[in-house]
């Protein structure tokens, strides 16, 4: 019984007003849509200087041009170009402001994950050190590396004056937010809160990743029989969630999610993936346990990650749901993974979509479980989305129709 | 958001554990700064034991005499941990490899990197599947923390552990983010009726509550904005307790102690 009941109160539903998302795959929901539908791939050989040879990244074209309002300058750093860039797309800042309008700019929250926030600037600030070793006069820390940059510049940038929660459970942080709004939610905290994940490229995740020899000398194949590794992304996703009394009827809602750790190791996946079926099953019985249609799997690409995943998903529900990576479009986009894919679930959903993972001619006949490699058009009501994370972090989330 | 605390972790300088400290935190006995004496947590595997560093030390001590001291199983405890610098030693020396010309990252570094590594390191200690969540928040780490635990306590009926605990960056980056010396605490949050209930609100403004003789450690780690509510819950009184947060806006933190029917505090 050590891995049940793991949340025993249920949330409500709530619905997803708004959302976008920004990855190598495609600036804001239109570009992401198409990608997936053409089966075109955002991964491309690594051509940022300082990084590992030899490897693939999912990088979002035009960052280094992005220019954040003059106002929040200080905020100026690669993630908070890349959250800028992400804000602007598909109408979510207007979404934002309506909801604000409407319930009071004190009663809409942000919870943002992020795995390294701004350390890109340290990174940089590090390598710029003076003979004394002290760092550049004009680094500033609290408003790029700081976890808690990322939220306050999103609740700044959209003009909020709501609770700021800075979530970061390595790859789990996206998803993650999800949940945390469930709970400010129903506690009263607030009427409606922006969510997301945002990470980007950054020498620490690249070369760290590299250390434990995970990532791929290509574009990553999740699921595949032949996989060979991780290939790193950057992307935001971000969305606005509200009570389903608050919304138009119709519409995409989260309507579930669980979490759950391993109590395991600090890098390996739990090997019967135990942990990822306690937080599948509570985010379903969260969801009030109706059956899903796909299940966007973590995917990563790592040997290790995809086989406790694979087994976890038949101990579930044997071969009877499809199940797909779309890391193979984007990269793993680490703290930004939960939220991004949060989005891909919508337009499933939407669409009626089961995208089948790109670049896989073999899926891994281990898993026993029903791997897309071709995309698949059919109705798709309910879409379970997996994340876990380094130190047994695991999170899911179940995107469906409202 | 009303809750019960269970059960309370300290551990900061001249501060030697909840119980321990009850006397400084009540003004009773004076404050002497004395090193915090930081053990390889013993719960934890001796290869996972060893690979734990101040911050790990900290956050598991404190966690652990919370939950000792609610007398809940640690295991069945959902978790909030809440930090500012998250482990500042393993990030300065990841950023100092990186700025070396053939600076290699040790593996087991990358993974002790994240900000939760302190709770996977619990996770493993007290054999818990129960979720956890890390959080960020500079100055705000304690006030947001404790707001996200009580929202899990208020919305889904669970017991939590919530954790806060900040230690020193390494240098240079500790240049740019003060922090005087390690400060931990934590509580266990329980949604039923408990010998003290805590309520935690937002509020548009709040003035800043003391910390009357401690006031230099509050000032000097983001995780010590919890003195005043330890010097509260120590002195068994009823208080309210204004945080005010970085950007604006304020969390109002209230303690009713169980009260006996003549007005006087109740079991001391």
């Amino acid at each position: 019984m050590r891995y049940s009941g793991q949340m025993p109160s249920m949330l409500p539903p709530l619905a997803m007003t708004a959302f976008t998302a920004t990855s190598a795959m495609g600036t804001g929901l239109e570009a992401t849509r198409a990608a997936l539908h053409a089966r075109r791939g955002g991964l491309a050989p690594c051509d940022l200087p300082g990084m590992p040879e030899g490897i693939w990244v999912g990088r979002v074209p035009g960052l280094e041009e992005v220019v954040l309002p003059e106002a929040l300058a200080r905020y100026d750093c690669r993630n908070h170009r890349l959250a800028e860039l992400g804000l602007r797309q598909d109408g979510f800042e207007q979404a934002v402001a309506e909801a604000a309008a409407r319930h009071g700019a004190t009663r809409v929250a942000v919870v943002m994950g992020t795995s390294t926030s701004g350390i890109a600037e340290t990174e940089l600030a590090y390598a710029g050190r003076d003979a004394d070793g002290a760092l550049p006069p004009g680094f500033d820390f609290a408003h790029t590396h700081d976890l808690y940059a990322l939220p306050r510049y999103v609740r700044a940038r959209l003009g909020l004056r709501g609770p700021a929660i800075a979530i970061s459970t390595a790859c789990t942080s996206g998803a993650r937010s999800f949940l945390e709004a469930q709970s400010m939610i129903a506690a009263g905290l607030c009427d409606a809160v922006v969510v997301g994940g945002v990470d980007t490229l950054c020498r620490m995740t690249l070369h760290g990743f590299n250390s434990l020899e995970l990532l791929s000398r290509a574009a990553c194949r999740p699921c595949a029989a032949d996989r060979d590794g991780i290939s790193i992304g950057e992307a935001a996703g971000f969305a606005l969630l509200v009570r389903a009394e608050d919304a138009p009827g119709g519409g995409v809602a989260l309507l579930g999610a669980g979490a759950s750790a391993d109590g395991h190791h600090m890098s390996s996946p739990h090997p019967e993936g135990l942990g990822a079926v306690a937080a599948m099953r509570a985010a379903l019985d969260a969801a009030g346990g109706g059956p899903v249609d796909y299940i966007n799997l973590h995917g990563t690409g790592t040997r290790a990650n995809d086989a406790m995943e694979g087994h976890a998903v038949r101990a579930l529900f044997g071969d009877r749901v499809p199940c797909s990576s779309t890391k193979g479009w984007t990269g793993h986009t680490l703290g930004a993974s939960g939220a991004l894919e949060a989005v891909i679930a919508a337009i499933c959903v939407a669409d009626g979509l089961v995208p089948g993972c790109l670049g896989v001619e073999t899926p891994d006949p281990g898993f026993g479980v029903d791997v897309a490699v071709e995309n698949r058009q059919a109705p798709v009501r309910r879409v379970l989305s997996n994340s876990f994370g380094f130190g047994g972090s695991n999170c899911a989330l179940v995107i469906g129709q409202a | 958001m009303r809750c019960g605390i269970a059960g309370v972790g300290l551990l900061g300088p001249g501060l030697p554990g909840w119980a321990a400290s009850r006397a400084v935190l009540t003004g009773e006995a004076g404050w002497e700064p004395a090193p915090v004496v930081l053990a390889p947590p013993a719960a934890l595997p001796p290869t996972e034991r060893r690979r734990t560093s101040v911050a790990v030390r900290l956050a598991l001590a404190v966690a652990a005499e919370a939950a000792a001291d609610s007398g809940l199983p640690p295991e069945a405890l959902e978790t909030v941990f809440a930090s500012s610098n998250g482990d500042g030693a393993v990030v300065g020396s990841i950023l100092d490899a990186l700025a070396t010309p053939g600076g290699a990252i040790s593996p087991t570094q990358f993974h002790n990197s994240v900000h939760n590594a302190a709770a996977g390191y619990w996770g493993i200690a007290v054999g818990s599947n129960r979720a956890s969540v890390s959080l960020g928040g500079h100055d705000d780490s304690f006030p947001m923390g404790l707001m996200q635990a009580a929202a899990a306590v208020v919305a889904r009926r669970v017991p939590v552990l919530f954790c806060c605990y900040d230690a020193p960056l390494a240098p240079p980056l500790d240049a740019r983010r003060l922090t005087d010396t390690v400060f931990g605490m934590a509580l266990v949050l329980v949604p039923e009726e408990a010998p003290v209930v805590l309520s935690v609100e937002l509020a548009d403004r709040a003035e800043a509550a003391s910390a009357g003789a401690l006031g230099p450690l509050m000032a000097g780690n983001p995780a010590a904005r919890a003195l005043p509510l330890l010097q509260t819950l120590a002195a068994g009184r009823a208080a309210r307790i204004g945080l005010p947060l970085l950007d604006g806006g304020a969390v109002v933190l209230g303690v009713e102690p169980d009260l006996a029917p003549d007005g006087t505090p109740g079991a001391a």
